[in-house]
């Protein structure tokens, strides 16, 4: 009896000891990677915006005013932008929540009139080889909505060719583009609402 | 006698007891990241590392595992394992990291890397156990290399698209392409397709063995 209590205490000894061991070196992997995580998620948050702004001088620096949660609906982050002191561009955070596999990520840059001036996926979880030629490395297919607007294109073109729209579906992938042709169409009817409520919140000092 | 173990250890793991093509072990990653050969490789390597430092500390720690608490300990080790190689990609192969997604987690549970541990780490010295970990981890990222390139040529017409995800390039590299994307057959990029392609891999090496 009493050498079973020995190799109990023995084994849960061990246990704690393995246990404790684990996590402080994942404790200090994380001190040691978790400021490079961080500078690399804002660095390609940066990257991307820089590519969906309208070209161009701005009166702040990336990312810019950041507006979180304006309605209930509304995309998440937007981030504002001012030349001169006018309000004249604004970058939407969206999720397309009808992916293929998952939630895709995309930023959506329009001017103040509701033009847009470039669409990009932050991050997706898409088929390789099928669905991710809504990435610009793998296909220029996602600057098919450069300089298009709600005014500019009919409703009933907000849709692949398929279905009578202007955008063409990828071999062996309809889900995903339907997915991001439908969420850059929202935002933009989002946009149109809610432009001037936007612009005219208060502007962080800077 | 050492010499002929060794050697028995290498040809078990990467070809008669090979873990995904004989014992079929650790299908789930197998076929689901096997769709470019950059991300097999990824895969196969960060499940290969993973296993080295499991069987190795496993091995170590013999003497000190008892019965009971087995199982246990080897899952934390090796759970431990996966979220240290975890936080080291996302800091230096962000894209990598982001495109291995939820299967770089899962490795913890590949029942491979616990058949190892389980029932040969857990028995023999650490370089038994180091050069087992080499063959086993080896002969499943060769497996893996071999489907993703089938899937990729076959599915989109390159091979090692994508490598600036393993190398840390900003630039997109495309590859070497073979043929136009549009000439490739669909379905091997899709799941079915890599379970049709892994049963003919399968069925193809059944005679030699």
């Amino acid at each position: 009896m009493s050498t079973r209590t020995g190799n109990a205490t023995h084994a849960a000894a061990a246990l704690a000891l393995l246990a404790g061991t684990v996590v402080i070196a994942v404790l200090l992997m994380q001190r040691i990677s978790q400021p490079r995580i961080d500078a690399s998620v804002s660095q390609l948050r940066e990257q991307r915006l820089a590519e969906v702004l309208p070209p161009g001088e701005w009166d702040k620096a990336l990312p810019g005013d950041t507006i979180h949660q304006l309605t209930d609906d509304a995309p998440t982050p937007i981030f504002r932008y001012w030349r001169d002191g006018v309000a004249a561009a604004a970058i939407m955070q969206v999720i397309a929540p009808d992916g293929y596999n998952g939630d895709i990520v995309l930023l959506i840059g329009v001017d103040a009139e509701g033009v847009v001036s470039g669409v990009r996926v932050l991050s997706h979880r898409e088929t390789p080889g099928l669905g991710d030629d809504i990435e610009l490395r793998r296909s220029d297919w996602i600057t098919d909505f450069d300089t298009l607007s709600l005014e500019a294109m009919p409703r009933d073109d907000w849709a692949l060719t398929s279905r009578g729209g202007a955008f063409d579906a990828f071999t062996g992938a309809t889900i995903t583009p339907r997915a991001v042709v439908r969420a850059v169409y929202r935002a933009l009817v989002w946009f149109d609402e809610h432009s001037t409520t936007v612009f005219s919140l208060p502007r962080e000092r800077p | 006698m050492t010499d002929i173990d060794t050697h028995a250890l290498i040809v078990d793991g990467l070809w008669r007891r090979n873990p995904a093509l004989v014992q079929l072990l650790g299908l789930c990653p197998l076929l689901a990241v096997s769709t470019s050969v950059v991300d097999a490789a990824a895969l196969g390597l960060a499940t290969l590392l993973t296993l080295l430092v499991a069987n190795l500390a496993v091995s170590l720690l013999r003497k000190h595992i008892s019965e009971a608490v087995r199982l246990p300990l080897q899952i934390l080790v090796i759970a431990g394992t996966v979220t240290l190689l975890e936080l080291l990609l996302a800091a230096w192969l962000p894209r990598l990291h982001e495109s291995l997604g939820i299967f770089l987690p899962l490795i913890v549970t590949n029942c491979l890397i616990l058949a190892r541990t389980e029932a040969f780490a857990r028995h023999h010295t650490p370089d038994r156990a180091t050069i087992d970990a080499l063959a086993t981890g080896a002969g499943f990222a060769l497996a893996l290399l071999a489907l993703g390139a089938v899937r990729e040529i076959v599915g989109q017409g390159t091979v090692f698209a994508g490598l600036d995800k393993l190398t840390g390039h900003t630039e997109a590299l495309p590859g070497i392409s073979l043929f136009a994307a549009e000439h490739g057959l669909v379905l091997a990029i899709l799941p079915p397709g890599a379970f049709i392609l892994l049963g003919l891999m399968l069925a193809l090496l059944k005679p030699g063995r």
